[in-house]
Formats: structure tokens, sequence, C-alpha cells
């Protein structure tokens, strides 16, 4: 196994990160300066549609990997407009990364080291989608009718 | 007495410890008293072993029986295809060890 | 049949080049089983009692030569010379090495097939009615609607972590051959009042633990929706579906729970929000699919008639073969269920002869059934004397279809680490019962199904005999049900009362049997005759 040292953190922004820590969903409804919030995956994360102007990180907590309701949360998030940082958190490895990206997240802090080569071939290795998701990538469909 | 049987990671086959390393055959297995968790968690590791479990067997004639069917035809092979039955370990050839 | 275009190739061979690197990264150990157990389950390799079993999908029943060909190679060349076609139209290999799973779907991958999502908690192969594009009584053919959907499905990335299975089945026709409202998702194709194509939507069917039968939550859905309106049902159920205990997570416990009418609520709901986005595919690709579903070039003007003076041919030809939409042309079932045999298992030689009968007889064209068996299904009625002794000759000629020794079970605890007790010995023994064929006319159609645990991939639930097998304190025992059915008429078997030994239910089902002869109307079957009198007489007959 390759050791790599790599920070744990994965991002695909440009932008600075917020650099307040994420309160619950409460509470961030409760703060009207709050600007990171972290999802729960019992969260409904529709609640935040309001507040989407301020909000400038969701955290959405993965407790373990197989438990796939941050993925419905984030692709939610996109579709009501959200456009800041997106990140998944927890139980992330690198064999979900792909998915993730195409739910919407654009940042990445697993509990565990996740290896950069791996990873840049789990996130390049597919020219095609059959499904249009939050990436922006064009499905099959679409390129077969134009 | 306690039996670790398992399934060998990169065949799939069904393998019992013998004390020192595994078998396909159960009349090779060993009894691991208590020490059968340990040795799983070891073995399990170095990906020598895949589902890892302990078996409570009895002694008999050609060696240990397991007390469960499940675990009797894990040994043998399908009951309907005994063709496709493993067949024992022949002891003049010695241990039939992965 | 559908042909892949280059698209379709490269996401499969891409995902045999991704699968190649994930065993690898297992076997070097960078993966624990627990992280690498999701990603072999969602290429259908499970970890079973002998070694790696390989469940290959079928996309809904569907399969032509040139792919069965490849199975018998698999079969030879990996397995041990034999295959086993499932309750969900797929077929699984037992004795597969994880060190040649990748060879074998790069194989397969280069006759358009794969292993995708055919285990693991995932939107699993798409079912739907094996007299597709043969039967009179269908609305439209199912199958270009399921392959949109298989398309759809495929690799979606907010459902690959859904909390369970989930199962989709399709047909177009209002008798259901497809055991629709037995799946999660049920889709029935009608036309709406102006002629326009749609489905009828059930949710919430399955068996295994706490089986239900599926609930309608949508009478008319326009068909072009369907893509989207699957992603709210999806979405309500990964969001709210339990997952505190694997038990309880399937679908049909969110809907029992939530009540049918509050989760139909919640999906249209959600639908309204989802609808706008235009995740669903435009009609250009349904009618791009459905051009290769038309039908064969079926000849005009062929003779009806069939010489039945060989007795056993005559007999095979009535039970086995089903009228088809097209005049002189039958549906014929190759029965998978000799006396003694095993259910659904199939050797490679028998593969390769059912493939050459397909590409010679049947445009091609071979459909397996949720009952294991397979179908033949546009073979002209001239030739349906050359098939059946070339079936015959092969041992696949058992004329059985849909009586007592067409019996579906699992594989039970003689190939299934979850299994309590062992199935096929028991559907050995109930066949040799039975074995009369005289005999078994005169019972009629009895379908008897087998699930060796509380899983219920025998479908016991729905047999109009079901055996469910579980563990009585270290021994196998055979518990009895009656009154199930997966047509459309579909109800769940309630058990009858304590359960008996391997050779008790043997017993035990043939003094029911002798007792529905006993109370049974003329033209009745023994589900109806159960569902008139009830209970209690067939109690009394079988406890005594």
């Amino acid at each position: 196994m390759v050791e790599v040292a790599i920070p744990l953190s994965l991002r695909f922004r440009d932008d600075e990160p917020a650099d307040e820590p994420a309160v619950t969903l409460d509470a961030f409804l409760d703060q009207p300066n709050a600007l990171s919030v972290r999802i729960e995956g019992g969260d409904d994360v529709r609640r935040l549609g309001p507040a989407l102007d301020r909000l400038r990180l969701v955290e959405i907590d993965f407790p373990r990997f197989r438990d796939g309701r941050g993925y419905s949360s984030a692709r939610i998030l996109r579709e009501m407009g959200y456009k800041g940082e997106l990140k998944a958190v927890g139980d992330v490895l690198v064999d979900q990364l792909l998915f993730m990206r195409r739910c919407g997240f654009d940042s990445f802090g697993p509990d565990q080291a996740i290896d950069l080569a791996v990873a840049r071939r789990a996130l390049t290795e597919y020219d095609f989608v059959y499904q249009q998701a939050a990436d922006g990538r064009v499905p099959v469909w679409k390129l077969r009718h134009g | 007495m306690k039996l670790l049987t398992g399934n060998h990671l990169i065949s799939g086959l069904v393998i019992w410890w013998t004390g020192e390393g595994w078998s396909l055959h159960v009349e090779q297995a060993a009894d691991v008293g208590d020490k059968g968790e340990q040795i799983a968690q070891v073995e399990t590791a170095a990906c020598r072993v895949n589902g890892a479990y302990i078996v409570e067997a009895e002694p008999g004639p050609a060696g240990p029986v397991p007390n469960h069917i499940k675990e009797r035809i894990r040994a043998i092979g399908p009951t309907v295809r005994p063709d496709l039955a493993l067949k024992p370990a022949d002891a003049s050839a010695g241990s039939y060890v992965i | 049949m559908y042909r892949y275009d280059t698209y379709d190739q490269a996401i499969v061979d891409t995902r045999v080049a991704e699968f190649r690197d994930q065993v690898a990264r297992r076997i070097a150990g960078e993966m624990t089983d627990d992280q690498f157990k999701p990603l072999r389950l969602k290429n259908g390799l499970y970890l079973q009692l002998h070694a790696y079993m390989l469940r290959v999908a079928i996309p809904y029943g569907t399969i032509n030569a040139r792919q069965l060909r490849v199975l018998a190679h698999i079969a030879r060349k990996y397995d041990r010379g034999y295959g086993h076609f499932t309750t969900r139209q797929n077929i699984q290999f037992n004795w597969i090495r994880l060190e040649d799973a990748p060879d074998i779907l790069a194989e397969l991958a280069k006759v358009e097939m794969h292993a995708i999502q055919t285990s693991g908690e995932s939107i699993r192969n798409i079912s739907a009615d094996q007299y597709a594009g043969a039967a009179a009584d269908e609305v439209c053919d199912p199958r270009p609607w399921a392959e949109l959907i298989r398309q759809y499905t495929t690799f979606h990335p907010e459902f690959s972590y859904l909390p369970r299975k989930f199962k989709i089945g399709l047909t177009a026709s209002d008798t259901d051959r497809a055991a629709i409202k037995l799946h999660d998702v049920g889709l029935q194709i009608v036309h709406g009042a102006d002629g326009e194509t749609g489905f009828r939507v059930f949710v919430g069917g399955g068996m295994g633990r706490t089986p239900f039968v599926a609930h309608l939550i949508r009478d008319f859905l326009p068909a072009g929706a369907i893509c989207s309106y699957l992603e709210a049902i999806l979405r309500v159920w990964n969001r709210h579906g339990r997952r505190d205990n694997i038990h309880k997570q399937r679908i049909k416990i969110l809907v029992h729970d939530l009540g049918a009418q509050e989760f139909a609520r919640q999906v249209e709901e959600e639908w309204q929000a989802i609808q706008p986005l235009g995740d669903d595919m435009p009609l250009a690709e349904y009618t791009r699919i459905a051009a290769y579903f038309t039908a064969p070039p079926f000849e005009e003007g062929l003779c009806d008639a069939l010489d039945l003076s060989d007795a056993r041919f005559a007999a095979w030809v009535q039970q086995n073969v089903h009228a088809h939409k097209q005049p002189g042309y039958a549906i014929a079932t190759v029965s998978l269920k000799p006396i003694g045999g095993i259910p659904g298992d199939v050797s490679a030689d028998q593969i390769d002869l059912i493939a050459d009968l397909a590409e010679k007889y049947s445009f091609d064209d071979l459909r397996p059934t949720h009952a294991q068996n397979v179908v033949l299904p546009h073979v002209r009625k001239a030739d349906l004397y050359a098939i059946w002794q070339a079936l015959d000759a092969a041992g696949l000629a058992t004329a059985n279809l849909d009586l007592i020794s067409d019996i579906i079970a699992c594989p039970g605890l003689d190939y299934c680490s979850l299994a309590n007790t062992r199935s096929i010995p028991l559907a050995q023994k109930l066949a040799d019962r039975f074995a009369d064929p005289a005999r078994q006319l005169d019972i009629g159609e009895l379908k008897l199904k087998i699930s060796g645990c509380i899983n219920a991939c025998g479908h016991h639930h729905a047999g109009h005999i079901g055996v469910l097998g579980v563990d009585r304190k270290g021994t196998e025992n055979f518990q009895l049900l009656f009154g199930g059915s997966g047509a459309e008429d579909a109800s769940l078997g309630k058990i009858i009362g304590p359960g008996f030994t391997e050779d008790g239910v043997v017993d035990a089902i043939e003094r029911a049997v002798e007792k529905y002869r006993d109370l049974r109307d003329p033209g009745e079957r023994f589900l109806d005759t159960y569902r008139r009198v009830g209970s209690d007489p067939f109690k009394e007959a079988v406890y005594g």
C-alpha cells in the first residue's frame, strides 16, 4: 500500500474555505449570522431554503459509508440553487467520490486518508454517465439526441 | 471442540485452520480453544481468509465433525451434487495445506 | 433485442476496469472486506457457502444465442460446468474465484453482458413478462421501457447506497406473468383515455421476513415521466427509509409505516420538485430503444394445425406451449424441472443446445422466467416437433409447466450461507412423489415454491403451496403455507400450523392435495378451492 501523506481534505473550489465551525441545522436557523451548517443523516435540508443566500458551507456527515442519505441531501441543495461549498465528511471512501461529486459535493473531509492516485482515477475513469445529476455532466441520452 | 473456518480470499474455497495454516480438509482442522478470534484477526488482516468464524464440532473417527449441518455441507460440498464433493485427504499423502 | 451503442459499451468496459482495480486493491490488502463487500456486491459477486457466487444480469429476461454461448463457456472455463437460472431472470455461477471475476466480467462485456447491481443495496435487475412481444394480451412490449429504466438506474449517483435492495417489475397486460405486485415497484403499462401510454404504479410489495402486496399509488403516470417519478419514489425512501435495522429497511416497510396514501403524497410532492428539472429522457430516446424491439419478420399464412399423434409430444404441447399473437406461431416453455433434477440448473451443454434452438427456431431470442424455466418466445408451430425432440434428448422436455412438479426452489443450504435448510432435496422428493404425469394433470395448476430461509428467494409467500425452511434447535424443519399468488390476484400464503421434517412435509403436501381433489368444484385449481373453503379443511387433512 502506498503511503501518501495528504491533508485530510480534498477540495474542488477556488474560493477561500469558510473558517467558522459548522453548527447544527437548528442552531444555524436560529443564528442569522451563522454561515456554516453541519447536516446529519436525518436532517431535512429543505429547511435551509430561506437561508441559502448567507450559506457558505454545508457539511454533510456520512456516519457509515453505506448510509446514503447524504447523497440526496446534497443533490436537493444543488437543485434549490445552493452554490456554496458542499462538503462530505465522515466515513467517506475513495470508491464513493465519483457519486458524491455527481451529487454536488465539491469538497471532502474523510475520516481516513485517501490515496490521491486512486482518487484521481476514480473521479476521471468514466467518460459517460446515464443520468443528469448535480455536476452538470451531459447524460448519454442527451449526447444521443442533442 | 472449536474449529476456525472461513473462505480463502482469492479462491473462495472453504478452509479450516489446522493449527499452522489453512487446509481444504476438515479432517485436519484443529481445536482452536479460545484463540479463534485472535487467529481470525491475524489471518484476515494478512488477506489469507475472508469471513472467518468459529464452529462447534465433536471429534470423530476420521477427524472433527461440525455440529451443525451447514458446516458439514461446507466441509463436503452440496449434498445434491456428490460429483462436486471435496474428496477427503489421503492420509498417506501428508497435509494438504494452502 | 437492444444492442449497445458506443456509450453503453464504454460504460460497461469502464466498469470492468474499475472492478479489476478494486479486486487488485482488495487482494493487496488496501481494503478490508467491509469496504470491499458493497463494491463486489454491486458487481454481483457474493461470498457463498462453497466459493464466490457470480450473478450475471439478464436484463428483463431477454438473451440471445451468442450471449448464451458465452455463459456456457464461462460455466466450463471458470466454474464447474453448469449455471443456475434464478427467480429474477438472472443466471448465477456457484464456484467462482475472486481473482477470475474481472476476466469473467471482461468476457461478458464483449457480448454486451454484465453483473452490474445484481446484488447489494442497489436497484436490481428489472424483471418483465417473459411473453413480451409474443402474447396477444399485452398493450405493447414492456421491454423498451425496461431498457430505458435499466439505463436510468445504472450507477445512479444519488441511489447507490440505498437502505436496502430495490426491485422493479414490469408487465403490459392485465394477466401478470411478472409478479409485479410483489416487487418494490411494479409497473403495469396501460393506455390512457386518449390512447396515451402510461403506467399504473405499484409500490411496496415484497417477500422476505415481512411480506406485502404492493399498493397502487398512481393510477396513471404518463410514460415519459417514469424516470423523474421513480426518482421521487427512490428519494423519499432514500431519505426516510429506516437505517437502524436491516430487517426493516425495504421500501415496503416505509410504505406500511406511513400508510400508502401518505407515502403517495410525499412522492407526489417530491415529484413536483423534480419533474421541472429535466431529468426525464426525451421521447426520442424511447423511440430509439423501441426500434430494437419491433416484431421479428414473422411468416404470414402459416398453418396452425399440429400433428399430435405422438402422445408424449402432445402432452408437452398441451402443457408447455402457449398461444402466440401471430397465427402459425407459438410460445414454448423449456422446463428446467426434470423429475429428480435441480430446479433451474442447466449444464453448459444444455445451455449450448438451448442457444442453438433459440437461434434456429425463435429468432435468436430466449426468455428466462422468474419460475426458473426458459421460454422460446417465437416458434413456428411447424417446428415444435423438431424442437421437442431436441429438448427431449437433452432432458429438457418435461411437460410440467405450472404443474406441481414445476417447483420453484432457492439454492438453499446446499449452496447458500443464509439458508436454514436445504430446499433442493425437498423439491426432488416432491417431484418424485408426484412424478406420474397423469396424476399431475389431474391435480392441474399448482404453484409450489420452496425457500430455505426467511429471505424468501424461492418466493414461498407467493406459492399456492409454499414451504419455508427453518432451523429448529439445529435441525432442518419445514413450515407449510397455503394460498399465495404472484399473479394479478396477488395474495400472501398463510402458515397452516407447526412445521414438519423433510419427509413429513412431503406427506403433508400429499394429504393437502388429496383433500383439494375431494373438495374441488369443476374447473377449480388448488388455489381456488383453498380460497373458497378456507384453511380449516386443509389443516384437518394435514394434521389429522
